[in-house]
Parts: structure tokens; sequence; C-alpha cells
């Protein structure tokens, strides 16, 4: 077991105004991950994922409940344990905003002790991978964000963690570096079988990487299981938006899509459909045989909106 | 051998991020020279204020101006040299606001260390220069009565002093996890603290001799040693042996540094995000 969480809390003493109010983050939390696994751990704003992630690593002291990760008890083995996580924020930078990657990669690799044979195997490996060869000598306050996202992966992994943690990996980054990294990620873990814990309000990533997903909502575990199981719990349906060249009346009655909306007088229409049981294909052929399609878009659903959803239904 | 090695080893990120940020320091040559050049001038003008006061009287709580040069020079120089090593320890902070501190969290290494090695002020060295001139000059013109327990004395205030104030700036940054926008405060004690160090702690009242003489043993790190090695009477409650002391002062002051920041560390409750 990797990841051992029971009755995981953690409460937070914030001062509102001139009283002082309790906010439990992270409520009661029990939850068991097996190394190799991908999990995306998912959940509103606010909802505890950092907090989470935070008492995994030894940051934060739980308030109550057990936690262990890869068997070691995160704020009394802290360094112990440093040695076997690799923890990715997307939002905040690891690495030394002064000096070229290439110093920042050396640094790290004399904290975490590593050899110089495994440092400069591990850092080809990761420069290659990572395709951070153009950049190795810039300092990392010029990089740009993706530049910067992999360059901060790759220093998160330097060490071959077993367990790695990423809190909003693709935040912000274009679609062409969002593909690069999950296809980097999801390649690293078919070669070293490392365990994946990610946050994201990126569906993509959710769908591309991971094999299980933790929703939490307000504290608490609301969903743990597969996405397609979620998308029957919560019948997350994605949304065909279709430009027509000819206003047309609603396009009721498609088989295996919903009417949703329509704009322009009938220009442009939403249609709602289940991944489950149609393709976004069979629903534009179907559009296709009543109007001229212009163009299409397909909108992923979102994942605040999911979140939405399992918290009405668990209700 | 082996363990000469092993203690490389053990050393070793710490000596990686020093020497990359010694090297940018010093990058910009006009501007490490500018630094400098500034940090001199600001040491020159502190020692100037003493001579100025000296022009007016002649002795100052039983001592001349060659004798609290003297006074001036171990405590500039060994507060400079705790500013360069330990000195950085007040952006904690900027870290604290930024959540940065996470990512000591998720290194191997223990984080006062690391925090301690993640810059080095090497502009610092200027200012140790003016004092380790001052404390020269003090030496040779102040009259001290020279023998093997002077030249032990020397050393061991001069380290001791230079623990004393490093543990002066760890206090501090374990009390940045409580206070907020605390870093005045504790600059207050800090710099005061540099202040009261280069004064002859006989003009002091008593209340700031309970402060600075032993609650932070300030009078340690240069007053009390000097008083030893020119042989001069102590004033009340800070007898002549007591320059002897400077060790325990040091250890005192690194036990509550200590103390305040483990305790400091246990009430993070981790920036943002």
């Amino acid at each position: 077991m990797i990841i051992e969480a029971d009755g995981l809390t953690r409460e937070f003493r914030v001062r509102d105004g001139r009283r002082r109010r309790l906010i439990t983050a992270v409520d009661g939390l029990t939850v068991r991950i097996e190394p190799g696994e991908a999990v995306g751990y998912i959940g509103a704003n606010g909802a505890g994922k950092s907090t989470t992630i935070k008492m995994l690593t030894g940051i934060l002291v739980p308030t109550a409940g057990g936690v262990r990760t890869c068997g070691l008890r995160p704020v009394p083995d802290r360094r112990r344990l440093a040695r076997q996580v690799g923890v990715v924020f997307g939002q905040r930078s690891q690495l030394w905003w002064d000096l070229p990657v290439r110093e920042s990669f050396r640094i790290l690799a004399a904290i975490h002790g590593l050899t110089r044979v495994a440092e400069s195997d591990r850092t080809d490996e990761l420069v290659e991978r990572l395709e951070l060869g153009n950049f190795l000598s810039v300092p990392v306050r010029q990089l740009s964000l993706g530049q910067r996202m992999r360059a901060e992966v790759a220093a998160a992994l330097l060490h071959s963690p077993r367990l790695v943690i990423l809190d909003e990996p693709t935040i912000g980054l274009d679609v062409l570096s969002k593909q690069r990294l999950r296809e980097f990620l999801v390649s690293e873990r078919h070669q070293h079988g490392t365990t994946l814990l990610l946050t994201t309000h990126d569906m993509g990533d959710v769908e591309r990487l991971c094999n299980r997903i933790l929703v939490i909502d307000h504290g608490r575990l609301a969903y743990d299981g597969d996405l397609p199981g979620l998308s029957r719990t919560v019948g997350a349906e994605r949304v065909l938006v279709v430009d027509l060249a000819e206003p047309m009346p609603d396009l009721t009655g498609l088989d295996g899509a919903r009417h949703l909306s329509s704009a322009a007088g009938g220009l442009r229409q939403r249609l709602a459909f289940d991944a489950e049981h149609t393709t976004a294909a069979k629903v534009l052929a179907a559009v296709s045989d009543k109007a001229e399609v212009l163009d299409l878009t397909v909108e992923e659903p979102d994942i605040e909106d999911v979140v939405r959803r399992i918290y009405a239904a668990g209700r | 051998m082996a363990e000469t090695s092993r203690l490389r080893e053990r050393f070793r990120p710490y000596r990686a991020v020093l020497a990359s940020r010694a090297r940018s320091q010093r990058a910009y040559r006009t501007s490490f020279a500018l630094d400098m050049g500034g940090s001199v001038l600001v040491g020159l003008v502190e020692l100037a204020e003493v001579w100025v006061l000296f022009r007016n009287v002649t002795a100052l709580g039983g001592m001349h101006f060659n004798q609290i040069l003297l006074v001036f020079g171990m405590a500039d120089l060994t507060f400079s040299m705790a500013d360069l090593s330990f000195g950085h320890l007040d952006t904690l902070p900027d870290y604290l606001r930024a959540g940065t501190l996470d990512a000591f969290y998720l290194r191997p290494q223990p984080i006062l260390l690391q925090l301690i090695t993640s810059d080095i002020s090497l502009r610092r060295l200027a200012r140790a220069a003016v004092g380790a001139a001052a404390l020269g000059i003090g030496l040779v013109t102040a009259g001290v009565s020279w023998g093997p327990r002077t030249a032990a004395l020397l050393p061991l205030a001069l380290i001791s002093g230079y623990a004393t104030f490093a543990a002066l700036f760890v206090w501090a940054a374990g009390l940045q996890f409580f206070l907020l926008d605390g870093a005045e405060m504790t600059n207050a004690f800090v710099y005061g603290g540099r202040y009261a160090a280069t004064q002859p702690a006989s003009v002091w009242s008593r209340p700031l001799k309970l402060v600075f003489g032993f609650f932070f043993p300030m009078a340690f790190t240069a007053y009390l040693p000097a008083v030893t090695m020119l042989g001069l009477p102590g004033p009340d409650w800070l007898p002549t042996w007591l320059g002897w002391c400077a060790p325990f002062a040091a250890v005192w002051s690194w036990l509550m540094g200590l103390l305040c920041w483990r305790w400091g560390l246990r009430h993070y409750q981790g920036g943002g995000g």
C-alpha cells in the first residue's frame, strides 16, 4: 500500500472578522492507494485537495486520523519520505528562480544524495524525454510556462520517486504542452511503475492519465471509482455545439442526443450526448442528415459541474 | 579519511546551493562592487558615530575611545559574520506569504539548515572588514594586557559572539511563524541587539541590563570579554570574570532560538493553495 489514510482530518482556525471559526478542510478521509495506480483527485476549489496533499507529504500535521505514505509516517519521517516522493505544484515553483535549469538539477541531485552516475543517467533520461535540451542553460525566470512546467516535473522526478504527486500540473498550459506532459507521465508510469496522484480541473488529464478517480467535496470523499462509473453516477454528458448554414428549428428527436438550446434563431444549437452510448461522430452524422454543418465544437464535462452534481446527488 | 569524505558528502547539497548563490552575486560585478562599497560606508558611518561621541566626552561607561573600538570591533565583526551566514533568515516571511516554504519540506534535509544555506550575503563581508579593522586597532591601542589568557579569550569570545548573534536570527525567524508582518518587531531586537552590543553595558539602566545583558546576552558578545581582556572593573551585576562565560551565553541563545524555531515549525499551517 503506498497511501493509507484512516479518518484523516484537518481543521483550521481562521479569523472571520472579529470571531474565530473552525474550518474542517479535510473531514475523515479514508482511502487506500496501491503501488502503480494512477489516481485523479478532483474537487472544487477549497474542497480540501491541497490540504490532503500536504498531510500526505508531511507539510501539515493532521488534526485527527492516521496516515501512512510509502509506509512511513509523514511528519516524523518527513526526510525519509522525501526521498520516495516527488511533488509538483503547478502554481508554485520549486526551482531556483535565478539559476539555470541545469544548475537546479545539480543542486537537487546533491540534496537527494544521488551518486554522480545516477545523477547524470537520470538527468539525461529526463532531458531527453521531456525535451529540455534547448533551455538547460537558461535561468528559470526566463522560461515560458510550458518549459518551466516540464523542468518542474523533471526536478520532482530526478530522484526516481515511487510516488509522484502533481497539484494542477497542466494549469495554464496550451494544448500541445498538456499533451506532451501527459504522454511523458504515461510513459514514466509504464517504465518505472510510478504511482501517480494528481489534482486537476482538467477532465482531459483525468481521462488520459488516471485509472481511478477520487472526488472530494467539502473535505469528504464523495466518489471513489473509475471514470465511466463517475459518468454513470452523475450522468456527465458531453455537448456537441453545431453552427449550421441556415437557421433550423430545434433539432429534437435525434438518436442518442438531446437538444439543449438554440441561439441566433437556430443557427447555433447545443446537443447533449452520453459518451457511453454514442459518439460525437454519430451525433454529427445524424445532424448532417437534417442540415448543413459549418462548424462544430465538443464541450467536455466540466469538473466543477461533475462535482456539483455528485454533491446534489448525495443530499 | 573516511570520516572526512562522509562529512563532505553530508554537506554536498548545502555547498552546491551556496556556491551557486555566491557565483550569481559576483556575476554582476558593478552591482556587487557598489553593494560592497555601500556596506563599507554604512559601517564607517556607525564607527564615526562613536568617534563623534568621543569628541565631546573622554570616557563613556569607564571606557576610552580606543577601548570602545575594541568593543565595537568585536561586536561588529561577529554580528556581520552572523548576518552573512544567517541574516537571510529574515526572508522567511516572504516564503511564508508565498507558500514557498512547502518546497523545503519536500527535500530530505532539515528545514532550518536548508534555509540557512539557501543564500549567503557576500556584501556583508565589507561590514565584517570594518569591524575587523576596528578590532585590530582596538587590540593594539586599548592597552590589552597580553598573555596566554587573553590569547585564549579572544577566539573564544569571537566564536561565542558569532554563535550568539546567529541564534538571535534563528530566534527571530521562529517567531515569524506566529507574527504576520512581525519582522519589524523582531528586527528591533536583532538590530537593537547589535547596537547594544557595540556599547559599554556599564551605561545601561537595570531593565536594559536584564534584557540585553542576560535575556538576549548581547553584553557577552563584546563588552564583557573586552572588560576581562582590559582588566577593568565590571559594573553592577556584570563582574569582570563574566567575560569567560561568553560560551554559556551562546548556548543559552541557541537553546532559546531552537526552541522558538521548533515551536514555529509546529505551528506552520502551509501557505496558500
